[in-house]
Parts: C-alpha cells; sequence; structure tokens
C-alpha cells in the first residue's frame, strides 16, 4: 500500500513546475474526454435524479395519470414525518434490526478472519474458500434454503437442537424462528452469515497487514491473547472495522430483499419484518403515490446522511490511522 | 484456551504447546464450518425427498421411500415388528386395533403372521431413495432455461459495458490532471453509498415516458456510464502501473487513445478481470432493479426474479423449492472455484485502500 502511495505521490515533484499551459489543457481535455461517461452517468443518474426526486416529493403524482400531478407543497413531508405512524414504526423496526444483525455479522467476520490468520490454523486456504463460498450464492437461494433449515417441522436447525440438547423444538410448540416476534431478526441474521465472506476477506488483509513485530513486542511483555486483540490488533485494524460499519449501516437502511422474498411485504409475523425499504417500494410500486415515495426516499437519504456524518463524527475517538499514513 | 495451558507450561515444551493450540483451533474451525455449511447439506437431502416423505411423520431425514411389499396383487407397506425380542421388516396386510396380520417378504409362502399389538406404534421400513429427477422436474417446471437465458444476457452485456467505462474513467482519473479532479472523485466516490431509493422514482417515470418499462433498457443502459466501486478498483490498480511506458510512448508520438488501448488495458488484465467478476456476480444477484422494471413480464424474469415468483406459487414444495434454489447458485459457486484468486484480490483492493 505504502508503496504505491509513494509512486503517485513523487510524480508531480519530478516534473518541472509550470510547463506551457497549452499542455495542460490539451491534458485536461483528455482527462475531461475519458471521464465523460461518468460525467454523463452523474448527471443523468444521480443528480438530476436527485433533485428530480425532491421535486416530486412536493407533488401528488401517479405515474398512470401523470397529467393530474398537483404541487401540494410540504404536505408530504408531513405526513411521512406527522400523520403517517408507519413511517416512524418502520424506521424503528429497520433500526432495530440492524442494531441486532450488524454486531453479528461484523463480529463474525472479524472472529472467523482471525481464526484464518491465525498461524495455528491447519488448512487455511481450504477453509477461506469454503468460508466464502456461500456470499457467492444467489441471496434470493439463500434464503430459501435458509427458509427450510428454519422451518419449525422439517427443518434441520429445530431437528439437530431437539436430538442434541432433548429440548422440544419441532412443532408449532417448539421453535418457531420465522414465526416468533422475539426470534424473527435473529433468524435473518443467520441467513445474513452466509454472506459474510466479502467482510471476512476485506478484514482477513487487514490483519496481514498488522506488523508482526508488534505481536512479538507484546509476547515478550507478557500480554495474553485477548491483550494482543484488544490492544494491539483491533486498534490497528480500526480503519477497516470503520468502513465496514459505515457501508453496513447504509445497507441496513435498504434492508429489502429477504422479507419481500419470504412474506412478500406483509411483514409477517406481526409487522416485524415490513422494514423502511419495504414500506417505500409498496408506496411507490404497489399504491404508485410516487409523490409520496420520493418524499421516503428523500427522508432515507437524509437519515443516510447524518448517521454517516455521526459515524465519521465518533470515528477520531476509536479509528486509528497509523502515523504514516495521516500525511 | 492459552490462559489454561500456561498454568501448566513448565512441564510442557513450547513445541508440544503450539500442536496442541493447532489442533484446538484448528478443530473449532472445522466445527463452526461444518455448522456454518449445514444448511446446504439439508438443501441437497430435502430436494431429493419425495413429495410424500414430507407429510409422513417418522419419515427419515435422508431422501427415501417407504419399502412395500407385493402380495396376491396388491402392494402393502413394511414395517418394523418387534417379534421375539427382534425387529422384522413385515408387509402389514390386515391392519387391526389390537391384532394385525403381517407377510414375510422373504417367505411369503409361509402366509399370514398375527400380531398382537397397535399397528400404529411400529415404524416404517425406508430405503434410501434420491429423486434425481426432482431436479429436473424443478428445471422444467420453472423454465430454467429462459431464466438462465435472461440473466446470463443481463450479466453478460452489463458486464462489457461495466468493465468498458470503468476502465475509461479509470484511467481519466488516474493519468491526468483535471481542474477539481479531488472534487470530482470524491463526488464518485460519494456515489457509492448513496441509498438507490433516492433516485428511483424519477428515473422509474422517464423510463415510463421512453416507453422503457418492462423492457431490459432500463438495467442495462446504466451500466455503460461507469460505477463508483469499480472506477475506484481500477483506478488503484493503474495508478501502480509504472509511468516510464506511457511517457516513452507518448514520446514516440501516441495520443492518449493509442496509449490506453496499447499500454494501460494489456497490462491492467487482473484488475479488468476483478471488475468483470464482481459485475457478473452483481448483475446474477440483482433483484430490486428486474423486480421493479420487469413487474408483469415473466418472459423477461432473470433468475432471482424467477426464483421468488417460483416460490410464491409452489412454496409447499419444499423438494421443488430446494431443487430450483441449489440450481440458481450452482453457476456462481462453480465460477468462483475457478477464479477465486481474482476475485479475492479485487474484495482486498476495493476493501482495503480505502
Amino acid at each position: 500500500m505504502s508503496n504505491m502511495a509513494n509512486v503517485v505521490l513523487k510524480r508531480p515533484i519530478k516534473r518541472t513546475k509550470r510547463k506551457m499551459t497549452k499542455l495542460r489543457k490539451n491534458e485536461a481535455r483528455w482527462g475531461l474526454f475519458f471521464l465523460s461517461p461518468w460525467m454523463i452517468g452523474f448527471l443523468a443518474f444521480y443528480f438530476l435524479p436527485m433533485l428530480a426526486s425532491f421535486v416530486f416529493s412536493l407533488l401528488n403524482f401517479n405515474p398512470a395519470v401523470p397529467d393530474e400531478a398537483t404541487l401540494i407543497g410540504f404536505e408530504n413531508w408531513q405526513r411521512a414525518l406527522v400523520t403517517d405512524k408507519e413511517v416512524l414504526l418502520s424506521f424503528t423496526r429497520t433500526l432495530r434490526f440492524a442494531v441486532i444483525s450488524l454486531p453479528i455479522s461484523l463480529g463474525f467476520a472479524l472472529f472467523l478472519a482471525i481464526i484464518l490468520n491465525s498461524k495455528n490454523v491447519i488448512g487455511k486456504t481450504l477453509y477461506r474458500t469454503l468460508f466464502y463460498m456461500p456470499s457467492m450464492i444467489p441471496l434470493v437461494a439463500t434464503v430459501l434454503i435458509w427458509n427450510g433449515v428454519l422451518n419449525e417441522h422439517t427443518g434441520w436447525m429445530n431437528l439437530l437442537i431437539e436430538n442434541i440438547t432433548g429440548i422440544q423444538a419441532v412443532g408449532t410448540e417448539g421453535i418457531r424462528w420465522m414465526a416468533d416476534t422475539r426470534l424473527v431478526y435473529y433468524s435473518y441474521t443467520m441467513f445474513g452469515l452466509w454472506g459474510v465472506g466479502n467482510a471476512m476477506i476485506i478484514f482477513l488483509a487487514g490483519l496481514q497487514g498488522v506488523p508482526t513485530e508488534f505481536y512479538e513486542a507484546a509476547e515478550i511483555d507478557g500480554a495474553n491473547w485477548l491483550q494482543r486483540l484488544f490492544k494491539i490488533t483491533i486498534p490497528l485494524i480500526s480503519p477497516v472495522i470503520f468502513y465496514q460499519l459505515v457501508l453496513g449501516v447504509i445497507g441496513s437502511l435498504q434492508y429489502f430483499l429477504a422479507p419481500w422474498v419470504l412474506n412478500g411485504g406483509t411483514g409477517f409475523p406481526e409487522g416485524m419484518t415490513r422494514f423502511y425499504m419495504i414500506y417505500f417500494y409498496k408506496q411507490s410500486f404497489t399504491f404508485f403515490n410516487m409523490g409520496y415515495g420520493a418524499t421516503l426516499a428523500w427522508l432515507m437519504f437524509i437519515v443516510a446522511l447524518i448517521l454517516t456524518i455521526i459515524l465519521f463524527g465518533t470515528a477520531k475517538y476509536w479509528v486509528f490511522y497509523a502515523a504514516e499514513e495521516r500525511k | 484456551m492459552n490462559e489454561a495451558l500456561s498454568k501448566s507450561r513448565k512441564p510442557i515444551s513450547r513445541k508440544v504447546r503450539n500442536r496442541i493450540t493447532a489442533i484446538l483451533v484448528t478443530s473449532l474451525t472445522i466445527v463452526i464450518l461444518v455448522i456454518f455449511l449445514m444448511p446446504m447439506v439439508y438443501g441437497i437431502m430435502t430436494a431429493l425427498k419425495t413429495d410424500a416423505q414430507f407429510s409422513t411423520k417418522g419419515a427419515p431425514w435422508y431422501p427415501a421411500s417407504r419399502e412395500q411389499y407385493e402380495y396376491e396383487g396388491k402392494t402393502y407397506d413394511i414395517y418394523e415388528v418387534p417379534i421375539d425380542g427382534e425387529l422384522q421388516g413385515l408387509a402389514l396386510v390386515i391392519k387391526g386395533r389390537t391384532l394385525s396380520q403381517f407377510v414375510d417378504s422373504d417367505h411369503p409362502e409361509d402366509g399370514l403372521i398375527r400380531w398382537e399389538g397397535a399397528w400404529r406404534t411400529l415404524e416404517r421400513k425406508w430405503t434410501f431413495d434420491p429423486q434425481w429427477g426432482n431436479f429436473v422436474k424443478a428445471w422444467n417446471t420453472i423454465n430454467f432455461t429462459r431464466l438462465l437465458g435472461n440473466t446470463l444476457k443481463y450479466a453478460g452485456i452489463t458486464t462489457v459495458g461495466a468493465v468498458v467505462s470503468a476502465s475509461l474513467v479509470a484511467y481519466g482519473f488516474a493519468r491526468f490532471r483535471i481542474p477539481k479532479k479531488k472534487v470530482l472523485f470524491m463526488l464518485m466516490l460519494s456515489t457509492v453509498i448513496l441509498p438507490g431509493a433516492i433516485t428511483l422514482i424519477p428515473t422509474y417515470f422517464v423510463y415510463l415516458q421512453l416507453g422503457w418499462v418492462g423492457t431490459w433498457l432500463p438495467l442495462i443502459v446504466p451500466a455503460f456510464f461507469s460505477w463508483g466501486t469499480n472506477v475506484f478498483l481500477m483506478r488503484q490498480f493503474i495508478m501502480s502501473i509504472p509511468r516510464e511506458l506511457d511517457e516513452a510512448a507518448m514520446m514516440d508520438g501516441a495520443n492518449p487513445i493509442r496509449i490506453f488501448i496499447s499500454i494501460i488495458l494489456p497490462q491492467a488484465v487482473p484488475a479488468l478481470t476483478a471488475v468483470a467478476l464482481f459485475h457478473f456476480f452483481w448483475a446474477w444477484n440483482d433483484f430490486f432493479g428486474p423486480l421493479i422494471y420487469l413487474a408483469g413480464n415473466p418472459e423477461k424474469f432473470p433468475i432471482t426474479v424467477g426464483l421468488t415468483a417460483f416460490n410464491t406459487l409452489y412454496s409447499q414444495y419444499v423438494n421443488m423449492i430446494q431443487a430450483s434454489s441449489l440450481i440458481t447458485a450452482v453457476i456462481p459457486v462453480l465460477i468462483f472455484f475457478f477464479a477465486q484468486r481474482f476475485f479475492m484480490q479485487g474484495v482486498v483492493i476495493t476493501g482495503v485502500e480505502k
């Protein structure tokens, strides 16, 4: 990493200052030529739609009858923020789920990475591949396979629990993974663990970047396994944890696929899985309230922005950047 | 683990201690791995079961069918009957509340055997009997050939678009001095974490006006205008290619397009492969886009949406659902096994260098 940075940093210094401006202009023109696909895409697919989305949020709008669109000011916003209780409810569900699933999945990814980075494990590359493999399975298939495993009557999860512990787990009186309101978020988190591969590989790369001298020095000072984990490993890979956390939070806000595949947005059980994105989809593409949908989308954007800013604000207290990287 | 060992540190040499830790950690890993992959075994076993096996109590966990025996022109189920303290597989011919009559399939000439007891308490006899035909049935019911064709087309075309556009833009960001380049670059990175919903409704409306809703166009066209993550990965890679080569070519009078094609691209093959693989898997997985733009056009569905529709209709056919899920999973998993090296490198570049 640092090698690459050096190559890049040295470049501009080597060059003689102030070459002919005509050359610079020519270079910039070529550069813009190469950037043009992105710039067109940015305007057409990000910037203008974002602005338009805000305008839509001020309208009462159904795409089937676009001519009947009327400007209603901030009525949609008022509805989303004040009168429509489902907005806050679905958002709270989303947050509650994120608070359960994010720490578990990130923790599991980090745990796997630490195990697979340990010099004590025999056959590391094989495990790495096998732990990664389920991440390649399309999420729809993952959800359906797990839905079978967690079936209260025929699923193996309950069969195993019953056979190993002797507790009655199978059947309607047993453990109802998908129907019990106390369990359903944990069940959804469990599917998610099959997608842990990317985070695991990124953590693993982070761990491999930690200089071994640190561990050797700590060992000489008599630090035990836990101390080394919390005083060396975690601080040194905190930038990677931070990156994963930011992406994870933004991703959780948009959680959609699993509940949609499993219950088509009914929120089973008891509305527990009617998350924000599901509500957004229903308003926009089932009821075609696109003005209101645009409001919900903007609201999500604002929340995502606030959460990102908060995360970046906390970063200085716990994310550790080595001095050499700070330049 | 280490603490427990350290108490008995003195008598055990370091080497032995390391070996014990290695065995413990490795077995822990294997246990976790087995639990982690258990659902896959479940999926395979379930996909191979007959429909009848799900509704029968006491059916085994592996794919099996009831053992039956034909006696005097009729078929009877075979049960495990305790006779003389031994379990014998006998076909149940006459059912009775307290007394039933069986026939021994090995010695039918002996006639009916009387057994006292409630036949309902007996267990059936099962034989391992995988229904490989379930996969064929699932393939045909869900019309996999069409779904697969759609997904392949979608993934293939957009992968070309993603790779071409990302490499062009990345070259621009990596090699040219452009005013406000830093701002542009940050802007591009910020689109990576922008929630997709925010742009969805106006773009949907525009596509609707263009008559694109219900076609593949809204899903394909944007791929040709480059994507933040892919550009980022390519740019990191291009920046590591020594500039001397470009400069030499420039001296020889090559223009930037020439340099891009004959110098940058050939050297950037690992990054191109990684971007292509990423995008391919992404497109293979894509659900939300096709769900919205192809709603009501089942003949255009990709695998993911098709599988969901199938599940909604046939969720009671557990074996069919598992078989079709496995068919969906197998191609990406196979590609992954062949290309995992490039793929994992790509993950690392996009994930860590930020």
